[in-house]
């Protein structure tokens, strides 16, 4: 389990170019694996262009109360990005304004921004269809100021979107940290008791499923067969979705398939589940990401990667949706993740 | 040759039916088949896949099977619990042709 991020540990892989030269390299360059641009391209799908937006995703900062082994954020208590106000104000002007039906906050942890609550009271008035918070559950726990968050969420009416890697503590504190379990538990029993993940309710509450290793999430509709009875069984609780999300090869779990030997079988097994049908509903093409900062990328894995939007508009201060629609998806190695299998996105599967 | 089994030839396995591809594929289309939610779910197939491997002592299979169960959620005390159905077959096989041998002494012996 991982203490600190890869930056606090001054890891060669804190830095964007390294983990690209890796993402470039080794396999990649001596040609027993294809490229990522060089398998779309078989199937016409090279450039990937933008469609219309459909959801705006912002990083409200890489602040954590966790350090996960996966991370592609390289998230933890240690970082110290944080959305500005002023940043903030900008995203408000764009999210009053957007096409996108869904708005989609995330981080780290996005609660621990000091001013999430005033974010989410204002971008909650441009009354966007579906507001998703990103939530980890156990901040909700974590301190006592937190507490209050089922609440708070109700009273906006927010769609909670939560991490749980398994209905099994062992498998779960593994991935996440110690007393992750009983915390996520507790805080999703929280979160039932107002109503959300409740058959017939409008609150809104799915759960995010990431593998805890180095092998790819199964079956997506079986995995929440299995994740529903078990959470009702032995806790009582309920849920909407289950969203069957891979790992991708960027960042902590970058680190972590090389430390365990792993990256080139798992770059094999992205390879070998490639799926054309997944390249077309990939979420780049209808999602942008803003980052901490205001910068605009086409993922939030682009933007760790630090790989900016190929746009005349670069930040949220030029943003223009119609400029940036149509624009051609910058990509590596690493969208392999989101085209393995039945495919993969911050929504679930897409094939 | 220098290694007799191999890891990366478990990627190779559909080559197979270069050599033959009407049987190749013939397999290969009942090999899908079976594994595909039926009666059984596709969980305890897979259960019942690595338990199997285990008994047939193929190392393909065993990699191919653990990775599987994982990628399906499945514990690891639940694919240690299967392997031990597997075993207690096997030994439950060896043990039970002691009484074709205490059969055998029975007759022999005065």
């Amino acid at each position: 389990m991982a203490q600190t991020s890869l930056q606090k540990r001054h890891s060669d892989l804190a830095q964007s170019n390294k983990q690209l030269e890796i993402l470039s390299g080794g396999i990649f360059a001596n040609g027993e694996l294809e490229t990522f641009k060089s398998k779309i391209s078989k199937t016409n799908q090279f450039p990937l262009k933008a469609k219309k937006l459909e959801i705006l995703q912002i990083n409200v900062g890489y602040m954590c109360n966790q350090v996960c082994e996966h991370c592609h954020v390289d998230a933890g208590p240690d970082r110290k990005e944080i959305m500005t106000k002023e940043t903030m104000l900008q995203c408000i002007e764009v999210i009053k304004n957007t096409g996108a039906h869904t708005l989609d906050l995330t981080g780290g942890a996005p609660e621990m921004n000091p001013l999430f609550r005033w974010f989410v009271e204002e971008a909650s008035k441009a009354g966007i269809k579906d507001f998703i918070v990103r939530s980890n559950l156990t901040i909700i726990r974590a301190n006592k100021k937190y507490y209050d968050l089922p609440d708070f969420f109700k009273k906006h009416n927010v769609h909670v979107v939560s991490s749980m890697p398994h209905w099994t503590k062992g498998k779960t504190d593994k991935q996440r940290g110690n007393g992750v379990f009983d915390k996520s538990i507790k805080a999703l029993q929280e979160l039932n008791a107002r109503g959300y993940g409740m058959p017939d309710s409008d609150l809104r509450l799915d759960l995010v499923y990431n593998p805890s290793g180095a092998f790819l999430p199964g079956d997506q509709v079986a995995m929440e067969k299995d994740f529903k009875k078990a959470l009702k069984e032995d806790f009582n609780i309920q849920f909407h979705n289950l969203f069957a999300i891979t790992n991708l090869p960027i960042a902590r779990f970058l680190d972590y398939l090389i430390a365990s030997e792993n990256y080139e079988d798992y770059m094999y097994a992205l390879v070998d589940a490639y799926n054309p049908a997944a390249v077309e509903n990939v979420m780049c093409t209808n999602t942008l990401s803003i980052s901490w900062d205001g910068y605009l990328f086409d993922c939030d894995f682009n933007q760790m990667l630090e790989l900016p939007v190929n746009s005349k508009a670069k930040h949220i201060s030029q943003y223009n949706e119609e400029l940036l629609e149509g624009r051609n998806i910058v990509i590596s190695q690493h969208c392999y993740g989101c085209t393995a299998g039945a495919g993969s996105s911050c929504q679930g599967t897409v094939a | 040759m220098s290694n007799y089994y191999d890891d990366k030839d478990l990627r190779k396995f559909g080559k197979i039916s270069d050599w033959n591809e009407t049987l190749g594929t013939k397999f290969f289309d009942y090999y899908s088949e079976v594994f595909k939610e039926g009666k059984l779910t596709a969980r305890e197939k897979s259960l019942i896949a690595l338990a199997v491997a285990h008994t047939e002592q193929c190392p393909y299979c065993i990699d191919a099977y653990t990775k599987d169960g994982l990628q399906r959620g499945i514990t690891k005390e639940e694919m240690m619990e299967a392997l031990h159905v597997g075993a207690a077959i096997k030994s439950g096989a060896t043990l039970v042709h002691g009484v074709q041998m205490m059969n055998k002494v029975n007759k022999l012996d005065l």
